[in-house]
């Protein structure tokens, strides 16, 4: 038996179901941040996800990230798309199984409502937050910073200006090894502040705010 | 004066630019994005992009991911 939309978004929040449906995000990376931020977005009701990612799943990505020991070997972006339909049937997805390069930004992501930034190189996440902006100056991008190690809770905060909002500890580095919690921490900041942005811009009417 | 993350000040001077501004503050991470007044400025134009007086300055540092 397969549950519909109608039947999985019952318990959401009043007013965020239908915003959400009509929604585009776009993922770049779907590892340890991507992959779990997806799972979130896609159980909130996000209708469409643009998915790129050009590596495949090995081992060693069990410990943190959305995938499982029959993945291992496979492209993450179709691996991931897999998951997503088994929560929900009907979301859109557009799986990228590629390096994304900046000058495809303005093509791969022009139906985007807004950016999850979930790439693990720091200088990759420069490159791409200034290609964004470029492209899109008026959406927003969702960036993480700063995810490794063990508790340190406190720190990962956020902070916004302007069109990006950049969530982590922004300092962590990941020769301190990564762990699912605090990966996940983040990556569902990312996708929370995703769907606050989607629902706020898109509401017009005082019953529809978050 | 000039105000970065909510936080830090620093006076103002005609022609200061995000270089400058940045070398002032002796940030030690390399990797960092900066926003002057909610405008990204891409790290090719730091050295010719000028930093208004009264100016409000945002740098993020940018830390590996998962």
């Amino acid at each position: 038996m397969t549950a519909s939309g109608t039947e999985i978004f019952a318990r959401n929040v009043p007013g965020s179901t239908e915003i959400l449906r009509g929604s585009t995000v776009a993922l770049a990376g779907c590892g340890g941040l991507g992959s779990n931020a997806a799972v979130a977005l896609v159980r909130a009701g996000v209708g469409s996800l643009i998915l790129v990612d050009h590596d495949v799943v090995e081992a060693s990505n069990l410990n943190r990230q959305h995938f499982f020991q029959g993945d291992i070997g496979r492209g993450k972006v179709d691996a991931l798309a897999g998951h997503l339909r088994a929560i929900n049937p009907e979301v859109r997805l557009e799986p990228w199984k590629l390096t994304l390069t900046p000058d495809d930004v303005p093509r791969l992501f022009a139906r985007a409502d807004l950016l999850i930034e979930a790439f693990d190189r720091a200088d990759s996440k420069r490159w791409l937050i200034e290609a964004w902006c470029r492209a899109f100056p008026e959406r927003k991008v969702i960036c993480a910073s700063g995810v490794s190690g063990l508790g340190k809770t406190e720190p990962i905060g956020v902070r916004r200006a302007g069109n990006i909002i950049l969530c982590g500890d922004e300092a962590s580095d990941p020769s301190q090894g990564l762990c699912a919690a605090r990966v996940g921490i983040v990556a569902n900041m990312e996708a929370n502040l995703a769907i606050e942005v989607l629902v706020t811009e898109k509401s017009h009417g005082d019953d529809q705010q978050p | 004066m000039v105000t970065i993350n909510n936080r830090d000040h620093v006076d103002w001077r005609e022609g200061m630019t995000v270089r400058e501004l940045l070398d002032k503050l002796r940030y030690t991470y390399v990797l960092i994005t900066v926003t002057v007044n909610g405008v990204l400025v891409a790290e090719e134009d730091y050295a010719t992009h000028l930093v208004p007086d009264r100016a409000e300055v945002t740098v993020f540092h940018l830390a590996h991911g998962g």
